[in-house]
């Protein structure tokens, strides 16, 4: 499970951070802001490749000591980040990428609120249930 | 096994699979260079089990002679010191010699195979020339020894036994041989690779299942698999080697994670050992056989382990040209082991692992540097920068450990971690020790002194920033220069430390990350703070201060740091000046009144609406918004209308983006376009000259976005120096008390001069300091005009009706002009527009608001050319309205009088009436001239009226009486009242009007008319021109007599006398009762004169005949227009009428009816003939309309009765052709209508009863 989940806008400013030691937020958001470079790194090689059939999911951006940094970019340019403890060997490719895959489907659940403003700051309640489910739990 | 501990072949770079040589050793020998140097000459196609794809590869062999010793004994798992395959050599060609001796070695050696169970060998037959020479006598056929021999071994297998023929002549039979052996060789030699490599793994894989009993070691396994990867590696299936060991790195990590999970095996507690060295990776020789025997024994550590795997796996992928692997697995690997010890809950002397890392990484980046030249390198920073910030962050955790960091040193307990570090570090390895830039050498000198630890950092951190640079990771590269900063703090430079951190905060700050932006703010500040920069340190603090991520008693912290500066009472009298963004924010302005726009001295209040962000109220001495005047003119003043009338009027709402979540998408996708409407009115009268668009913000919209910090974003990362702008206006509130959150401040505009005034900057000063918003946005403005005097008279309701009292509105809006007891309106009488007296009349006044401010009577006075309104007196900028009734009389004909003059000498504007195209009523402009008290000049107003009435004449005539027929119509949408409707003639007294009107009271609705008909009697003569006037009284409807107004109409009858009678009859044709449709009938015209003739009727049209008689000449036309008749023979003819009363003409004209039933008569025209002589003494009758409908007759012989047919056919081609000037100076006859009163036909509208022809039409009616 993750330990941070993080919705980054086109313009590369937060959209919605969380992270689960909350002592350890501000460390979350420099790992998540410089995984940023790897991200656009990564979209500018793919979309040299093939711009059309671009694969959504990004992998491992890249590994730290302690964390292991998972990206992923919609269609929109709007790039999801996913930090898992580098401890949590059980996690599989495949369930990042279904994490991702749910995140995304409920962050299109958000962009289709008619009350939501693209832009702002996510604060949906029922993201924030998926989010939550996603996230190790405080024990 | 005693022999592989004898000689570990281990070195695999030089190993090759063995192949043993039996049998004639002279032989092999000398035939040794040649095979060895062919067999890898080509490759070989080796088809493999399990589904892996085929692959070419190049044998080698080492052949070694056979010896029993050779053979695996049952059990040795050893793989590299296997034979492959043996090989028999002979060139015996004696079959006696084979029977003797060589049949019987061979035996030995295939009982000595068998007994081994090797299946792989093959027997070499040589055969030479010189053998063959040398036997030749008696020798038996060669192929009988290779068939001896095979008969003999090789059971089945022909294949096992190879003619070799010439080996060293250089003949085509030789090569041939030689080739097809090769061939042979390296077939069997895959075979057996095949076949022993097969069973080896098969061997291995039961091994490997057995994993889940107790007692199976990872170590012995490892050892076994490692076997395979050797011989792959001998092979040069670097590919396949790698697997080998790649499976081994898997199965391993299982097992720990496993561990983890808390199912642990037994063997695993080797690996859980306390690490005791942390010497690092060891890349350089291709085994290391000091881990490697450690892992045989058990004895190795988790590190030891990982350290042996990595290095094997990092040699077999350089041989793969892989470098940029070996960086990536290596980081993983590092993250990995450092997961796994934790995992395994390994002891660990705090830091050792740190050192182990470092070690590793430069180990692993020498290693890459090694075998890849620096254009490579440069090239692929992004595969080792990784490896390079790792071991930075690695240093840095080491250096704070051992306290190399603080300024003050290490501590003696810091000193004796460093040493018991060092110790874990062992001895330097011999392959390095010649290396002035080991890892080794470079950690142990790192952690020897201060000094030697910053320039070690200090290269890897900017080593590792510049890659990051280089590859274009620009935050990862702040990142690293932002522990760099934390590093110069500690060291106490502070001053190196904030650069690296403002480089930090402005990329934070333009992407809108908060947190990292607060956290790197407070570093700035400490930075600032150390460093004395007071400005700085206060503009950071007001923004800390107000900063939410931060707890409230950080922020209270910060902002008493600026309160403190502010109160303390300097001699100093500069001001620190501060960006008023970070302190407060202005959220909406609002003017009072809502227009915005005042007069000259009026009250205007700007509520200003700031949003506190300090933690505590703050004490502002003075909040200031300096104002700039700019005098109005034409253009602006349409654009400042524009302004209100986009925005909510009276309000603007400043949107900027909240100061902690800032995610300020408007600073990366610039500024919205502000466009604005301009107007460009002409001073003169005020009507429009051009309009346009302008973008009022084109210096933010076109700026360059390079410059990633936006200066107007509160979260800016160095504020911009504000300029205060001292302007001579002011909007100043003194002393208040600005609460956190909203406050609401109210100034009070200066409205002194008329113009426009834009608010420009924001100051608030809190003691020493001031907090400035330098440029307010948008455009805030206000305006302040000063107004003429205007007087506007308009209709209370629409339309004004001409002849009836009308009520117009006085509107006077007074502008600056202050109306003063007496001021008066002078108005210029006109007696067509009368001003009603009224005894009431109330002025009401109003102020701007159109609140009723008060009402007074007015007096008024009319003098005989004047009227005067006295005014009350009445404030600036005040409406005074009052309403008078006037009158517009209706013009009643032709009468004009002649231009009279106006009191004030102006040429009277006769009113002067017209057709309006949007009502059937005539309109007439009345124009007044008002004489004002605030000016020399006088103001002309106009009002249109409408005549509600539209009146029609007619003259009847019965014979020689006459009547007179007025119709009016009223036009006008209100229904009106007619009385006392009357017609009198002018000049002739004894001329009676008999009215045939029946009711005294006539009612008019509306779009309707009314006709009255008068009887004209007369006494002695009836005058020919008579000048009429009608009048009636009328009012609108159901008003009390008083309110009827006079109608006039004049007009004038001329002409009214009868001359002529003309009486028409039809006769039946001879014998008939009736006219019969399609019979001729005869039509008897007969024209008498009824009258003498008149003097200027002498004069005029008249000639005396031959005979002295006066004849007038006329001419008549019979016409029918509606087809009823036919007229047979002429139908218009000339007579000549004598000038006596009862003078008669009768004409007899032939004519036809067409159809049956009652057909009224023909028509007949009667007109005066004018012949050509008279016509250019006399000029016709204006007024008549003889031009128009004049026949012109060009033939002269026409002056008697001539051809009418071609009279009329020429006629009517000249009368679209010719002009009237010519005919006139030609001098043409001419043909003149009667006035209407003076022909009066007898036979008009009469109908003649006209029979059905003989009906001869038979009609049969069958019945069937």
């Amino acid at each position: 499970m993750a330990v941070c989940i993080a919705v980054i806008a086109k313009e590369n400013y937060p959209l919605y951070i969380r992270s689960v030691p909350t002592q350890n937020e501000l460390k979350f958001h420099y790992t998540v802001h410089t995984s940023l470079d790897v991200v656009e790194e990564k979209i500018s090689a793919v979309g040299k490749a093939m711009a059309d059939q671009r694969e959504l999911y990004l992998g491992l951006l890249y590994p730290t000591e302690d964390y292991k940094v998972y990206g992923y970019v919609t269609n929109s340019k709007v790039k999801f980040v996913i930090v898992v403890d580098s401890s949590n060997t059980s996690l599989r490719d495949n369930e990042i990428r279904s994490m991702f895959r749910k995140l995304h489907n409920s962050f299109t659940d958000v962009m289709c609120n008619p009350f939501y403003n693209p832009g702002d700051p996510i604060q949906s309640k029922a993201f924030d249930g998926i989010v939550s489910g996603m996230m190790v739990q405080p024990s | 096994m005693e022999s592989q501990e004898e000689k570990p072949i281990i070195y695999t770079m030089e190993n090759k699979p063995i192949v043993t040589c039996a049998g004639d050793q002279g032989l092999f020998t000398s035939l040794y260079t040649p095979l060895a140097q062919q067999l890898p000459r080509e490759p070989m196609e080796w088809r493999r089990t399990y589904g892996r794809a085929p692959k070419m590869i190049h044998l080698e062999a080492n052949f070694v002679q056979f010896k029993e010793e050779l053979l695996p004994k049952e059990g040795n798992k050893a793989l590299l010191t296997f034979p492959f395959l043996h090989i028999y050599w002979t060139d015996c060609c004696d079959t006696e010699a084979y029977k003797g001796s060589v049949k019987e070695d061979m035996m030995r050696w295939q009982n000595s195979l068998r007994a081994h169970g090797s299946a792989d060998w093959v027997i070499v037959v040589v055969e030479t020339n010189d053998a063959k020479k040398k036997n030749k006598t008696n020798i038996l056929p060669r192929s009988s020894i290779v068939d001896k021999i095979r008969n003999d071994f090789c059971n089945k297998q022909n294949d096992r036994c190879v003619v070799l023929s010439d080996p060293l002549k250089d003949s085509s039979r030789s090569q041939e041989s030689w080739s097809s052996f090769l061939l042979k060789l390296r077939t069997l030699l895959l075979m057996s690779f095949t076949k022993n490599l097969g069973r080896f793994e098969d061997d291995m894989r039961t091994l490997r299942e057995k994993r889940t009993q107790p007692g199976w070691s990872f170590c012995e396994y490892f050892m076994v698999q490692e076997e395979l990867a050797f011989v792959f590696e001998m092979l040069q299936q670097f590919e396949d080697a790698l697997v080998q060991y790649d499976e081994l790195d898997a199965l391993f990590t299982q097992y720990v994670l496993n561990f983890g999970a808390g199912d642990g095996a037994n063997w695993l507690g080797s690996f859980c050992a306390p690490v005791r060295s942390w010497s690092g990776l060891l890349l350089r020789r291709p085994i290391d056989m000091e881990k490697r025997d450690g892992i045989q024994h058990g004895e190795a550590s988790l590190l030891d382990l990982r350290s042996y795997l990595f290095s094997r796996q990092c040699t077999l992928l350089i041989f793969l040209q892989r470098p940029w692997e070996v960086t990536q697995r290596a980081l993983e690997l590092l993250h990995n082991c450092v997961q796994e010890l934790h995992l395994l809950e390994v002891s660990v002397l705090e830091g050792a692992l740190d050192c182990w890392v470092f070690l590793s990484c430069l180990e692993v980046l020498h290693r890459i540097e090694g075998c890849c030249d620096q254009a490579q390198l440069a090239a692929n920073c992004s595969h080792t920068v990784g490896l390079w910030a790792y071991a930075t962050d690695k240093l840095k955790s080491l250096g704070e450990l051992c306290g190399l960091v603080s300024d003050k040193g290490p501590t003696s307990e810091d000193l004796n971690r460093t040493v018991d570090l060092l110790a874990g570090l062992g001895d330097e390895r011999p392959e390095t020790a010649n290396s002035l830039q080991s890892p080794y050498k470079k950690l142990k000198e790192a952690l020897s002194s201060v000094e030697a630890f910053e320039r070690h950092y200090l290269e890897l951190s900017h080593a590792a920033m510049e890659m990051y640079r280089a590859i274009g990771r620009l935050r990862s590269a702040r990142l690293v220069g932002k522990s760099l900063a934390e590093f110069y703090m500690r060291k106490g430079d502070p001053e190196r430390a904030e650069a690296f951190l403002q480089e930090a905060l402005k990329s934070y700050v333009s992407e809108g990350w908060s947190l990292p932006v607060t956290h790197t703010r407070k570093q700035i500040a400490e930075c600032q703070k150390l460093l004395g920069r007071t400005e700085d340190y206060l503009q950071t603090s007001a923004l800390l201060a107000g900063d939410v991520n931060l707890s409230s008693e950080e922020r209270k912290h910060f902002c008493q740091e600026i309160l403190t500066f502010a109160s303390k009472s300097t001699d100093k009298s500069q001001k620190v000046i501060l960006s008023m963004g970070a302190f407060a924010q202005l959220t909406r302005l609002q003017f009072h009144p809502a227009t915005a726009s005042v007069h000259s001295g009026a009250d205007l209040q700007v509520e200003l609406s700031l949003q506190s962000l300090m933690p505590v109220s703050v004490c502002v001495q003075q909040l200031a918004a300096s104002i700039h005047f700019s005098l109005e003119h034409g253009g602006t003043h349409g654009r400042s209308k524009g302004t209100q009338k986009q925005t909510n009027i009276g309000t603007v709402d400043f949107s900027q983006g909240n100061l902690s979540a800032c995610p300020l998408s408007s600073s990366a996708a610039g500024p919205s376009l502000e466009l604005d409407e301009i107007q460009d009115r002409s001073p003169s009268d005020n009507s429009l000259n051009s309009t346009g668009m302008v973008c009022k913000n084109t210096h933010l919209v076109m700026r360059r976005h390079d410059s990633s910090s936006s200066p107007d974003t509160p979260n800016c990362v160095s504020p911009p120096t504000v300029a205060l702008d001292d302007g001579a206006h002011m909007l100043k509130v003194q002393d208040i008390t600005l609460e956190p959150g909203s406050n609401s401040v109210v100034f009070t505009a200066p409205s002194g001069d008329p113009g426009t005034y834009t608010l420009r900057q924001l100051c608030a000063t809190v003691g020493q300091v001031q907090f400035v918003l330098p440029h307010i946005y948008p455009l805030v403005q206000y305006e302040v005009y000063s107004q003429e005097p205007l007087l506007t008279v308009e209709p209370l309701s629409e339309p004004l009706l001409a002849g009836l009292p009308q009520m117009v509105k006085f509107t006077l809006l007074t502008g600056h002009y202050t109306v003063k007891k007496g001021d008066a309106l002078q108005l210029s009488n006109t007696e067509t527009m009368p001003i009603m007296p009224s005894t009431s009349c109330t002025a009401s006044i109003r102020n701007t608001a159109a609140d009723l401010v008060g009402e007074s009577l007015l007096s008024i006075q009319s003098s005989e050319k004047v009227t005067s309104i006295s005014l009350p007196p009445t404030p600036p900028y005040h409406t005074l309205e009052f309403q008078l009734e006037v009158l517009c009389i209706i013009p009643s004909g032709s009468d004009r009088p002649a231009n009279e003059r106006l009191t004030n000498g102006e040429v009277r504007h006769r009113p002067r009436s017209y057709s309006h195209p949007d009502t059937p009523m005539t309109a007439i402009d009345q124009r007044m001239s008002i004489d004002c008290p605030w000016s020399i000049y006088s103001t002309l107003l106009a009002l249109t009226f409408y005549i509600p009435f539209k009146t029609k004449h007619s003259l009847l005539s019965a014979g020689n009486r006459k009547y007179i027929q007025v119709c009016v119509q009223n036009v006008s949408d209100v229904n009106f009242q007619l009385v006392d409707v009357k017609l009198t003639e002018k000049q002739h007294a004894s001329l009676e009007l008999h009215s045939l009107n029946t009711k005294a009271q006539q009612l008019v609705c509306s779009k309707q008319s009314v006709f009255c008909l008068w009887e004209v009697r007369w006494k002695a003569d009836l005058p020919s021109c008579l000048q009429c006037v009608f009048s009636a009284n009328f009012s609108p409807l159901n008003q009390d007599i008083s309110a009827f107004k006079p109608f006039h109409y004049h007009f004038q009858l001329e002409r009214v006398t009868t001359l002529y009678s003309v009486q028409a009859e039809i006769l039946p044709a001879a014998g008939e009762q009736h006219c019969r449709s399609g019979a001729l009938c005869g039509l008897e015209v007969c024209i008498t004169r009824l009258t003498e003739p008149g003097e200027n009727e002498m004069g005029e049209e008249s000639k005396a005949d031959s005979d002295g008689l006066k004849t007038t000449k006329l001419m008549y036309e019979v016409a029918d227009s509606s087809s009823n008749w036919a007229v047979c023979g002429k139908s218009s003819g000339m007579v000549s009428m004598p000038m006596l009363a009862n003078a008669t003409h009768k004409v007899q004209i032939e004519v036809m009816p067409l159809f049956a039933g009652h057909l009224p008569f023909p028509k007949i025209k009667v007109l005066k003939y004018l012949p050509h002589t008279a016509a250019p003494a006399i000029q016709p009758d204006p007024d008549s309309c003889v031009e128009n409908d004049s026949l012109s007759l060009l033939d002269k012989t026409l002056d008697d009765q001539g051809d009418t047919a071609s009279i009329r056919s020429r006629g009517s081609v000249h009368s679209v052709g010719s002009g009237e000037q010519q005919q006139r100076g030609l001098a043409m006859p001419r043909l003149e209508p009667f006035s209407p009163g003076q022909v009066f036909n007898h036979s008009h509208a009469r109908q003649v009863l006209v029979l059905p022809a003989t009906d001869d039409h038979i009609m049969e009616v069958n019945a069937t």
